[in-house]
């Protein structure tokens, strides 16, 4: 397979994936859940259909910027969404005024989750250390048991999986919220499973190195590990769509972005880690001209 | 050698078809019973329903000062929420200013949260006018006394400047009133009057007695009632969360039948592309998913909803440590060798790529659990098990039933390991 040859190919269509994504979420935004920007989220069990304009009239006396949404099968939960943090008070009110409109008993008060702003940022500032610390961490495993390169390249491959997930949650607007993150954490983990597994195969494949032919050793060691790679996506992929398929809303919210990560995990340990593997091999051949290969 | 290799697997079987059943189903022997997994597990908030609220003090207090604020508030926190009569209410400090209320099964929760955040249950009410004359909120100290001339151990209460005030201005009113039953003064606090002590003069001072015939116990219960009336330091809610009981358990039927049926297809397609092999990647695989139950139940971790996720997923990950062996037994059997020594080797070679994906895919579930709080902690940990957990039984597990199962020489057909 000349995956290594094409590489200017593979390279395009993750860009433009990514581009799309990154392009679409700066101009409508992302759909950025209240766990990050503060808020409150509440729902009603109405036991009956009610227009959604009805619902909205009584959420307006308390906060008109609210946004409501009917759920579940018949769609009589109401599902009221605000920016603004309300406190244990304020929403007693808010689920006093419907208890007295559709006369309901405490338990159709089904959930709520509040966050005040500042845990939001929190939240993201922990998010994106987890992400640096754990990619600092694999690089320094990958250097220790591979060499340095293959962890660079190792680590392009996983930012090139976080983007194509932020892209997907950006083109399908997926809510940007605390799952994003166990998401975006699972997917580097993934990920770098599956590309490992190629590296171990050029690692032993190094032994037949001939005139430093680094693309070929790549091509060969991606067509014999290529089942194993998809064989794994697969079984892995099975699972997470009975996940999506059977589970509930807060569950399919998590599976979707992980459907993504896993095919751009697959993606990326084929057709992008290897090539970058190459690229530094070679950019080093030309800098050093030194001609013994390494074999670590 | 090949009857005590098929004695040996025959073994193996009827012990992971008895585990897998005791862990759907229990078991019993004798007057022991093991639980079925399901009801050994402990389940999260969102699983069983209930509240987590997340309480920020609002203080300047750092250091010592802090600490004693903070325990203080827990110790509150304690009493109130002991009246709902919770199972296992779970009341810790997080950070530094931070208080993290998780009650299980609360029936109202709206009501739960603002019983437990309230600064001030505590009620001072005058009994001629029935007017509250201060709340828990003026009460600086309450504690335990002893005076010469008392026989019996006080309550000495300490009011704040707002409190002293009031309260002189209506222990100036009803002492001079002459009926008995109106010169009373009634400490609330939940609409449960706790201590109705007669005002004897006024009490400009801000500093007042409760006396009567108390054992020190009952004197310390009083006053630890009255200080438990006010929070020592205003509180915010930062982060609450409620889920009702129902909802938690339609989420946790339908994410246990998604694993019921993801596993089954998982166990179906390793069986149709491996064949052999794959039906002992299923053993193993049963195997696993007992191992990851059980260790679940022992190290009492809480099942939450992206645990269960996180489970599903492992299972398909579990598979993966089987693929790289199998494919590498396949590769090895291509080039002619038998098939022991093609297992042999297989191992082999898998051995170094399975440990170095899986160190790596556990570093990021160890900085999650370092990271992650509530459900994101438990998702992490569900990883770290299930890693764990599929590399002893793809390297242990399975390499010991494909040695057993060649060992009783069934056949020399390599098709049948996917050759």
């Amino acid at each position: 397979m000349k995956i290594v040859e094409n590489r200017k190919i593979w390279f395009a269509i993750s860009a433009a994936i990514i581009i799309i994504g990154l392009v679409l979420g700066a101009v409508r935004g992302f759909n950025v859940g209240i766990d990050f920007t503060g808020g409150t989220l509440m729902e009603i069990e109405l036991h009956k259909a009610v227009p959604v304009e009805e619902i909205r009239a009584i959420v307006n006396e308390f906060d008109a910027t609210a946004n409501v949404n009917l759920l579940g099968e018949e769609r009589t939960m109401a599902q009221i969404k605000t920016t603004k943090d309300l406190d244990s008070s304020e929403r007693t009110e808010i689920f006093k005024a419907f208890k007295e409109k559709y006369d309901l008993p405490e338990e159709d008060f089904l959930r709520i989750d509040q966050f005040g702003p500042a845990v939001g940022k929190e939240i993201q500032r922990t998010a994106l250390l987890a992400i640096i610390v754990s990619a600092l961490g694999m690089l320094a495993y990958i250097t220790y048991r591979f060499e340095v390169r293959f962890g660079l390249a190792a680590i392009v491959a996983l930012i090139h999986d976080v983007l194509i997930v932020v892209a997907v949650y950006s083109i399908l607007r997926i809510p940007v919220n605390s799952p994003f993150v166990a998401a975006i954490l699972t997917i580097l983990g993934y990920s770098i499973n599956d590309t490992i597994v190629v590296f171990d195969r050029i690692r032993e494949n190094l032994r037949f190195l001939k005139k430093n032919n680094y693309a070929e050793v790549a091509n060969t060691s991606i067509t014999q590990t290529v089942s194993r790679s998809i064989n794994t996506s697969l079984t892995t992929l099975i699972t997470i769509v009975a996940l999506y398929v059977l589970g509930v809303e807060q569950i399919r919210e998590f599976a979707l972005p992980l459907m993504a990560g896993i095919m751009a995990g697959t993606y990326s340990s084929i057709f992008i880690a290897s090539p970058v593997w190459v690229m530094l091999k070679e950019a080093q051949k030309r800098n050093s001209g030194n001609p013994t290969p390494e074999v670590k | 050698m090949r009857i005590k290799n098929a004695i040996i697997f025959i073994l193996v079987l009827a012990i992971v078809g008895l585990a897998a059943f005791t862990a759907f189903n229990g078991l019993q022997v004798g007057d022991r019973t093991i639980r079925p997994v399901k009801d050994s597990i402990k389940q999260g908030l969102d699983l069983q329903g209930g509240v987590f609220v997340l309480f920020e003090a609002q203080t300047d207090a750092t250091g010592a000062e802090l600490d004693q604020l903070m325990n203080q508030t827990i110790g509150v926190f304690r009493r109130r929420v002991d009246a709902f009569g919770l199972t296992e209410p779970t009341i810790v400090r997080e950070g530094d200013k931070r208080i993290r209320v998780e009650l299980p099964g609360v029936k109202n929760a709206q009501e739960a949260i603002s019983m437990i955040g309230k600064t001030a249950q505590l009620q001072f009410i005058a009994a001629d006018n029935e007017e509250v004359v201060v709340t828990g909120n003026n009460v600086k100290k309450a504690e335990v006394a002893f005076y010469d001339n008392e026989p019996n151990p006080v309550v000495s209460l300490e009011f704040d400047v707002e409190g002293s005030n009031k309260f002189s201005e209506a222990t100036g009113r009803l002492a001079q009133l002459s009926n008995q039953m109106d010169k009373i003064i009634y400490i609330v606090l939940d609409d449960q009057v706790i201590s109705a002590p007669v005002v004897g003069e006024r009490i400009p001072s801000g500093r007042a007695q409760i006396s009567g015939k108390f054992t020190v116990e009952e004197a310390s219960n009083l006053a630890s009632l009255i200080r438990a009336g006010a929070l020592p330091v205003n509180l915010e809610e930062v982060q609450t969360s409620t889920v009702t009981a129902t909802l938690g358990v339609n989420a946790l039927s339908k994410s246990v039948k998604a694993a019921q049926i993801g596993i089954l297809l998982v166990l179906l397609f390793m069986l149709i592309y491996y064949r052999l092999p794959g039906l002992v990647a299923n053993i193993a695989l049963t195997i696993y998913v007992l191992i990851v139950l059980g260790v679940y139940v022992a190290v009492n971790a809480t099942l939450t909803l992206p645990g269960i996720a996180a489970l599903i997923l492992s299972v398909g990950m579990a598979v993966d440590a089987n693929v790289i062996i199998f494919e590498r037994v396949k590769e090895e059997l291509k080039t002619g060798k038998t098939i022991r020594a093609s297992i042999d080797s297989g191992f082999k070679r898998a051995f170094r790529a399975i440990m170095d994906s899986n160190i790596t895919t556990l570093i990021a579930g160890v900085v999650l659990y370092q990271f992650g709080t509530g459900p994101i902690k438990g998702f992490a940990v569900m990883l770290i098990i299930g890693i764990l957990a599929s590399m002893f039984t793809a390297i242990v597990v399975t390499k010991f039933i494909l040695k057993l199962i060649v060992g009783m020489d069934l056949t020399k057909n390599s098709k049948l390991f996917g050759a």
